[in-house]
């Protein structure tokens, strides 16, 4: 890819934008709450682009662009009965309690709601999760540049995390959310160009969907398996997902897609930021509206460069092979860019992509010094010190998390398998999680030793299930059967949603049966933790477009819509 | 905050915008090839520049007038 210094300095100007955000908000750091939480100060519409653009990184922005081309348009049920019910659950029920609770974090919540050992858990595993998260997109990105751009490894990892590393430092939770706001823009300016002159060039949605025709039925599969999202899912080998609807729905839709937006304290912290109760319940209803319409543009590039490659020779634009001759989808995207951007716009096009990168990063980095400083260092190492004090160890959490990070990006650079298998694990501990959260809102009989039990129980089902199954083609492994081959998935992605079932249901019934057992808490403790012992929040907004339930509604009539135009 | 943020995203829009437009006056055509003989630079840009525009407008609007 050919840079000139019109795409140079369109970089530059953002990074400097970057820092100058960071540097602006030094001045208003002045307690643990600013830099942790934002002083609670943020208006809803900036919290909710911020809740959606800490998950879209740079990875995410790839790997949706590599299902486009790999899976087709089904790859939009990570949207459409993915992220958006979850994000209308959190919004209406959920985020009474987080926010109302005054919890500082996801594990302070299970603090309050439960008991310290569930909070140690869920707080320990998440932080040891997000800092490694955060080193494998850092590998990856290192990787990603130097294929693209030629840029050094070590230059491309130091560059981004010393200026993550410096904005966090000195604006705190502040900082990362007004540059995920940055970020979601450039990604929406610097995105929309690509798929309109994409979809010019093929003819619009009839040409691309005439063309995925070919792609299709040279992969063995009926003509519209890659332009129709739901019509294929009948059974798992008439798609290629290889996975059937009864196991997108309950594996994605419900397990997966809720135990991330529901539970995950990277997005929550974004809402918990927010300035009033009504704010923060808006927040992941204000983010599931752009949400909606990214399949647009993530996705669809990705489809239009597996519908061009398909016909070589009359388009010119290509997808590079892997060394075992399989197509690199993850080239998809920054393949499209290369394609067709006149220098000027890939600079924005690239600065879009390096954007989502670090923020991505630098939402790791706040959701792990929060989650250190309050759940860690001032419940187990040093409590009640002074609140200057935990400012401060803030700052040093920013520090030594991106040095970990660091750490694990070049750790990944030697043993590629260490980190599948961290994954692997993290996914493990991950399943359960919504079954925890979903009890202990709206059940006041569960305990904290049913949580707990239940959460490891849950973990544990999940390593029985992946280590006694096996994908098809797959070799026994970090794919799974190491306790022998019980059962053979027609794809990864469908054993992945099957161990995440396996372990939600586990913890489901494990949680009910210990608690059913122990002794509950009183009640009155209870009150603003659980369902039925707290007062509904009233919508007091004056105007309907602000009232939490009416947003909900609109949201999910949008995301049903899209489900019925693309079926 | 003190800072409203969309004085920060309109001023980098208006700046990034305005770079794609002063940039396509100077770039020779053939480079639009890849974008279907399309002056993606150009329409692009203004569009980048009023987005920019209206931000800081905002921004300034809500916090009296840093403009001034």
């Amino acid at each position: 890819m050919k840079l000139t210094i019109v795409d140079w300095s369109i970089m530059l100007i953002y990074f400097v934008f970057v820092l100058g955000i960071g540097l602006a908000l030094k001045r208003y750091m002045k307690t643990s709450t600013d830099f942790f939480l934002s002083g609670r100060s943020i208006p809803a519409w900036i919290t909710g682009l911020a809740f959606i653009s800490a998950n879209l990184g740079a990875q995410e922005v790839i790997g949706m662009g590599a299902s486009g081309a790999k899976y087709g348009i089904a790859t939009s049920h990570f949207y459409w009965i993915g992220a958006i019910p979850a994000m209308a659950f959190i919004g209406v029920f959920m985020m009474p309690f987080y926010y109302g609770s005054r919890a500082r974090s996801v594990p302070e919540y299970l603090k309050l709601r439960f008991d310290e050992k569930t909070r140690g858990l869920n707080a320990i595993s998440f932080a040891v999760m997000t800092v490694f998260s955060s080193g494998i997109s850092l590998y990856a990105v290192g990787l990603l540049l130097g294929s693209l751009l030629g840029w050094d490894f070590n230059f491309s990892v130091l560059v981004a995390a010393v200026i993550v590393l410096a904005y966090v430092f000195l604006g705190g939770l502040t900082s990362a959310i007004y540059n995920e706001v940055l970020q979601f823009f450039l990604i929406v300016f610097g995105f929309a160009p690509l798929v309109i002159i994409g979809l010019i060039d093929v003819g619009g949605w009839s040409g691309l969907q005439s063309r995925l025709v070919t792609v299709a039925t040279s992969n063995g599969f009926g003509a519209g398996a890659w332009s129709e999202s739901w019509a294929y899912m009948g059974s798992s080998s008439s798609n290629p997902m290889g996975v059937e609807w009864f196991g997108l729905a309950m594996g994605l839709g419900f397990v997966l897609s809720f135990g991330y937006w529901c539970t995950d304290f990277l997005v929550v912290q974004r809402a918990m930021a927010a300035d009033s109760m009504s704010a923060a319940r808006r927040t992941p209803l204000i983010a599931a509206i752009p949400k909606m319409f990214f399949p647009f543009l993530v996705i669809l590039p990705g489809m239009i460069a597996i519908a061009l490659t398909y016909q070589t020779g009359q388009s010119g634009f290509v997808l590079p092979a892997k060394a075992d001759g399989s197509l690199n989808y993850d080239m998809a995207i920054p393949m499209m860019l290369g394609h067709y951007f006149p220098t000027g716009m890939l600079g924005v096009g690239l600065t879009a992509l390096i954007a989502s990168f670090m923020s991505g990063m630098a939402g790791n980095v706040t959701a792990f010094n929060t989650v250190w400083t309050y759940d860690i260092y001032q419940s187990y190492i040093k409590k009640g010190a002074s609140d200057q004090h935990y400012l401060w160890m803030g700052r040093m959490a920013t520090v030594f998390g991106i040095a970990i990070s660091v750490a694990a990006a070049y750790l990944a650079t030697r043993f590629n398998n260490i980190m599948d298998m961290l994954q692997l694990v993290f996914a493990f501990v991950n399943a359960p999680l919504f079954a925890t959260f979903l009890l202990g809102m709206f059940w006041k009989r569960t305990t904290g030793h049913g949580a707990f039990v239940g959460l490891l129980s849950g973990t544990l089902a999940a390593a029985i299930h992946h280590g006694s199954t096996l994908p098809k083609g797959a070799l026994v492994g970090i794919k799974g059967g190491w306790f022998g081959t019980l059962h053979m998935y027609p794809s990864e992605m469908a054993q992945n949603f099957w161990t995440a079932i396996f372990a939600w249901t586990t913890c489901f019934v494990v949680t009910i049966v210990v608690s059913l057992l122990t002794k509950p808490r009183e009640e009155g403790e209870l009150v603003g933790l659980v369902y039925s012992l707290t007062e509904r929040p009233k919508d007091t907004e004056s105007v309907w477009y602000r009232r939490p339930t009416i947003l909900a509604a609109i949201v999910l009539a949008g995301a049903l819509i899209l489900n019925i135009l693309f079926w | 905050m003190g800072l409203d943020i969309r004085t920060p995203i309109g001023l980098l829009f208006a700046v990034v915008g305005a770079i794609l437009v002063l940039s396509s006056f100077f770039l020779s055509s053939e480079v639009y090839r890849a974008s279907l003989g399309i002056n993606i630079n150009l329409w692009w840009g203004l569009v980048m520049l009023a987005f920019g525009l209206i931000m800081v407008f905002l921004g300034a609007r809500r916090n009296g007038s840093p403009l001034e």
